[in-house]
This record gives structure tokens, sequence and C-alpha cells, in this order.
């Protein structure tokens, strides 16, 4: 036991004199919720568009001016002939382009039945998908607008409630995603490097010569490092309450003891790492590109699983991002208790169990 | 009275092909300053590290402090100290805390290590550096301190690989002087070098070429054998033969 707090303060020691470094494990959390939370969202706000109004008549202008009233659409350009649709879209600046036919309102008015074009920019499919939804469900509104008065003979009006998020936050997904990813970067990532270091430096030799343990040594590396996790993750949380408004309707207590379990993967995975590799840079760098690709590409926050491709949707099994950000988004978000996540929480625990075992059974007493 | 507290017979390690060390057999006796000698790549460090348990050895026997190397590296281990040839102490600690960090490992006594680090520094000159960042200090203290970390905890023998590397004579001639009081403790002293000056301050010296023991006795009876003047003749009329360099 004296060993062990004696190893740990030393531990303690290289933390706080590298200043730097230790800057960058406190603050990189802040700089990336809030940059995650702020400056990335899914909303598309204010895209500029363009108008060929052929009709110019009073329902024309009626819904031009409410897409241009909306806090989506910027109208940017009026066209004046079908040549200029090209020409409006090659500029890049027009996300979409509303087309009235002529006699809009005539038409309307007499047959019931009008057409409107929207040509969407999909060189970017997911804009366009949702810019040319934003502007379909403004044209609806105007069309309900105009049925008050006259009912339909059938109407089918689908009542639509966001839960969780009412708002449509995208912070709501980038909190959970951004808490994993962080987590996963910086526990193993510190946990690798202090070992790697010990070998650079040469003080391995002899420690390994020494009486100490491996498990004590492993155990006194990797607690101050879940320590200051901890601290990452009380960071991240208090940025989303506070600036970004995420609200914990979970349970804290559970939430902070999933989150001890995760950086308990993170760190596993840190000192798997550390077995392979002997200079820093190396472990640095596996834990960034090994750990970050597969946090952001299969970890469910930046791309839907459930639209990738089958091979690619059974991978993201093993990666433990996916299932610590299922457990906070319920957590957090949903506020469900233990009852809802044990499977995530199971499957985590068996994933530190096993990276555990492989840095155990790798971790070499002797030189050679 | 003689006795042993190191003794290797026949010991080997092969690498693949590659026979780093070849049946080497030896013993050290208590409280001896045993130089094992050799050009770079003899086979001086893997030797060494088997004795020490940071290798496994191929084939052989070894007993150190009267275990085992292959079953009792344990026990080997509370019994030696050990300073490695690329300087081991944590730089960004300062010296009274590498003290603590390394005497605390071994399992000394707070109070213990309190009252001895205070000799230490007194007895090193260092009282004034306590608190000082060991990246600050000059090389050649960092090697003394290294040494007297490295027998802080009493070891009955401590393993030196290439202790004096790249300093000053001057520096190498105290940094003996802490050898020659610690084997005056009774601390058995096994200690690697090519630095010729250094083997005639050793009791007895073994001298290796590629991987093999090729002379074993006191400085004074090598250069009486050899009909030389000095250890670098001797080694010279040895290591000529040598078909390896470096490792």
């Amino acid at each position: 036991m004296k060993q062990f707090l004696i190893f740990v303060q030393k531990e303690f020691y290289h933390i706080f004199r590298d200043r730097k470094s230790l800057l960058i494990i406190i603050l990189m959390p802040i700089v990336q919720i809030i940059l995650f939370g702020f400056a990335l969202t899914n909303e598309i706000k204010d895209s500029d568009i363009a108008v060929l109004d052929e009709s110019k008549d009073v329902a024309t202008a009626e819904i031009i001016h409410r897409l241009d009233a909306s806090r989506y659409f910027n109208v940017a350009r009026y066209l004046h002939s079908q040549v200029d649709i090209e020409a409006a879209f090659k500029t890049g600046k027009i996300r979409l382009v509303v087309i009235f036919q002529n006699k809009f309102r005539e038409n309307l008015l007499h047959t019931n039945h009008a057409q409107i074009q929207l040509l969407a920019d999909a060189t970017d499919p997911n804009t366009a998908t949702t810019v040319t939804n934003y502007a379909t469900s403004i044209i609806r509104d105007y069309q309900n607008d105009l049925t008050t008065n006259t009912p339909l003979p059938y109407q089918i009006e689908p009542q639509v409630r966001m839960l969780y998020n009412p708002q449509l936050k995208g912070a709501y997904t980038f909190v959970p995603g951004v808490m994993a990813m962080i987590l996963i970067i910086i526990s193993a990532m510190m946990t690798s490097v202090s070992i790697v270091r010990e070998k650079e430096i040469n003080t391995m030799e002899v420690l390994l010569v020494s009486p100490l343990k491996p498990l004590l040594f492993i155990l006194s590396k990797a607690i101050p490092y879940m320590f200051l996790s901890l601290v990452n993750v009380s960071t991240i949380l208090i940025v989303s309450v506070t600036l970004l408004e995420v609200p914990i309707n979970g349970n804290l207590l559970l939430l902070m003891g999933e989150a001890l379990l995760f950086i308990t993967t993170a760190v596993s995975l840190g000192l798997m790492i550390s077995n392979v590799t002997s200079s820093q840079q190396t472990a640095q760098m596996i834990s960034l590109l090994g750990l970050m690709l597969p946090t952001l590409l299969l970890g469910g926050f930046m791309f839907p699983i459930e639209s990738m491709p089958k091979p690619l949707q059974v991978m993201s099994n093993i990666v433990p991002s996916k299932w610590f950000f299922i457990i906070v988004k319920d957590v957090m978000i949903k506020g469900l208790g233990f009852k809802m996540i044990w499977k995530e929480t199971l499957i985590l625990f068996g994933m530190t169990l096993f990276f555990l075992a492989i840095s155990f059974s790798k971790f070499k007493t002797r030189l050679a | 009275m003689r006795e042993a507290v190191i003794t290797a017979n026949k010991l080997t390690k092969k690498f693949g092909d590659f026979i780093a060390t070849n049946e080497v057999s030896f013993e050290v006796d208590k409280g001896e300053i045993f130089g094992f000698l050799g050009a770079n790549g003899a086979g001086k460090t893997t030797a060494m590290r088997m004795l020490c348990g940071l290798s496994m050895p191929s084939s052989g026997s070894a007993t150190v402090a009267g275990f085992d190397v292959y079953k009792q590296t344990e026990k080997i281990k509370q019994n030696i100290g050990y300073m490695s040839q690329k300087f081991s102490l944590y730089e960004d600690l300062t010296v009274s805390e590498n003290i603590r960090f390394y005497a605390g490992i071994y399992g000394m006594a707070r109070q213990a290590i309190k009252e001895k680090t205070a000799q230490l520094l007194n007895q090193l000159n260092l009282t004034p550096e306590a608190n000082t960042l060991v990246k600050a200090l000059p090389l050649g203290w960092k090697q003394k301190l290294a040494f007297s970390v490295a027998i802080f905890h009493e070891p009955k023998i401590v393993f030196l690989d290439e202790p004096t590397g790249g300093v000053d004579p001057i520096t190498r001639r105290e940094f003996w002087n802490l050898i020659y009081r610690a084997a005056e403790r009774g601390i058995t002293i096994f200690v690697t070098t090519h630095y010729m000056d250094e083997a005639e301050y050793c009791n007895r010296v073994s001298i290796m070429v590629d991987g093999k023991i090729e002379a074993l006795d006191t400085p004074r009876n090598l250069k009486k054998t050899f009909n030389a003047t000095s250890m670098d003749e001797v080694f010279l009329q040895l290591a000529r033969g040598a078909k390896r360099s470096d490792d």
C-alpha cells in the first residue's frame, strides 16, 4: 500500500510539473464541447435561395414572403427565366431555387391544384434534403391557412412532438458524443504515454529490477489518470448544462458511475497500447488515430449507424464509444434508469475485462 | 573467509542464432568489487541482465545472493540494487523526491528514509540542492546520486552497468570513491565498464570477448600473465581477435 501511494504521488508530480500538458488536458474538453456544441450544429439557417416567379400574383408573393421571413431562408435573387437557374447554382451560394408556374393563383382557385417546383443543390445531399424539407413545410403551412376557412372533406393532420429534445438542438447528441471521444482519447493517451515514457527514459529497467509488483505498477499508472478523466467529465457536464443548456435528466450518480466504467475501458486500452510500443510518439499516434477515428466514424454520433452497410454495422459493435454514447444519451437526455442500460453497461464491462486481461498477460517483467 | 554471493555456471543467452553470452562461469565473493570488462557488444550487459532477473537465460545456471535466477527472481530483486547505463532518475522530480520514490518502492519506512536522506545529501554535499529538480544538476552529480539511490536500501549486491559513461576523469575518481565506501560497508559491487583505468580499481576483473570470458583474475596477476604494464595492454591483446564490434 505504501509503495502504491508513493508511486501515485510520483505520477501526480509528473502531471502537475508538466504545465503545458496539464493545461491541454483540462482545456481540451471545454474547447471541444463548445466547438461541437455551437459551431457544428445540424440546423441549416439562413440559406440563400433564388425565386423564379412566372406568375407574380398575391399567392406567390405571400409564399415568397413567408420563405424569406423564416429563419431558414434568405431570398437572395429573383430570376427572370429558366436560363438563369443554372447560372444561379453556379455561383455556389444558392442552395435552393423555388419556381412558380404561370397562373399559379388562378390554378389554385379554379382547379384546386397548383405546382411549385423546388430545385436543390444536391452536391451535399444531407443539406439538400433538409433544405427542401424546410421549404415544403413552410408551403404546407400556407396551404393549411388557406383551407381553414373552407375545410376539405378529408383531412389528416399529423401532430408532431419532438420528445426529449423539443427544440431539436444538435448539442443533445454532440454532448454525449464529444464526451465519449474526449474520455477515450485523453484517458488512453495519458496512460499509454506515461508508461512508455518510463521505457524511454530508462527508469522502466530500474523499476523492473526493483521488487515492485507489475499489478501495483499498472494500478499506480492507471489511477491518477482515471482521476483526471473524472475531472474532465465534470467540466464537460458543467459546460453542457450552463452554456449549451443541455439538461441532465437522469441520475447524476449513475451517469458518473457509467463514466468511470468507460474511463476504465479507455485506461485499459491505454495499457494495451503501452505494451506494444516503446516510443511516446507512437503511443500518441496510436491513441489518437486508432481510437479517435473509430469513435468518430462508428460511434454513432456523427453518422447514424443504422444507415451504414451491414459489415460496418457489425464492426461498430466492437467500438466501446458506441455503447457509452448510447448510455449517456439514455441517462442524460432521456433520463432513463439503470434497468434500461444494463445491457450496454455489461458489454462495456466485458470489454474492459478483456483489455485488462490482455495487458496483464502481455506485461513484460523481463526485457528479453 | 570467502563467501560467494554470485555464482554463474555455463550461463548462456541466445537471441535466435546469435549467442550473446556463451557458457560463462564465474563466482563473485561478498564485499568484492568485481569488474566485468569487454568491448561494446561483447555480451556484458546481457550477462548482467540475466543475473538481475531482467533477462531469462537460455541455458546454464546462476544464483544471486543465494537465489536461483530462473525461479527466484522476486527474492533476488529484494537483495540487489541496479544502476543502468543510461542515467535513470526522474528529471522532473527533485533530488529528495527521487530518493523518497525509489526508497519507497523498496518498502523502506518513512522515518528511515527521512533520516538517511539527510545523511546522504550531507555526504554528497547536495544538501542545498535537495529541492532542485534533477534535470538542473550536472551529469556527474546525477550519476553519483543515481548510484547512491541504487544502494540506498542497503542491498547485498549492486549491479552497475557502465556507470561512468560520459563524465570527466575527476568525477569518475569521485564516483569510484563512493564505490569503495559502499564496498567497505560489505556491499558487493558488480560493475561493467570499458574504461581500462577503472579496471585497475577492481579487486578482480573478468574480460569478455565475443560472448566468452577470456580471462579472470586480479588486475596485478593479469598484467603478469600477459606480460603487460597496464590493463589497457592486457585488454588489447585479448580483444584483438574479437569479431564483433558494436551492438
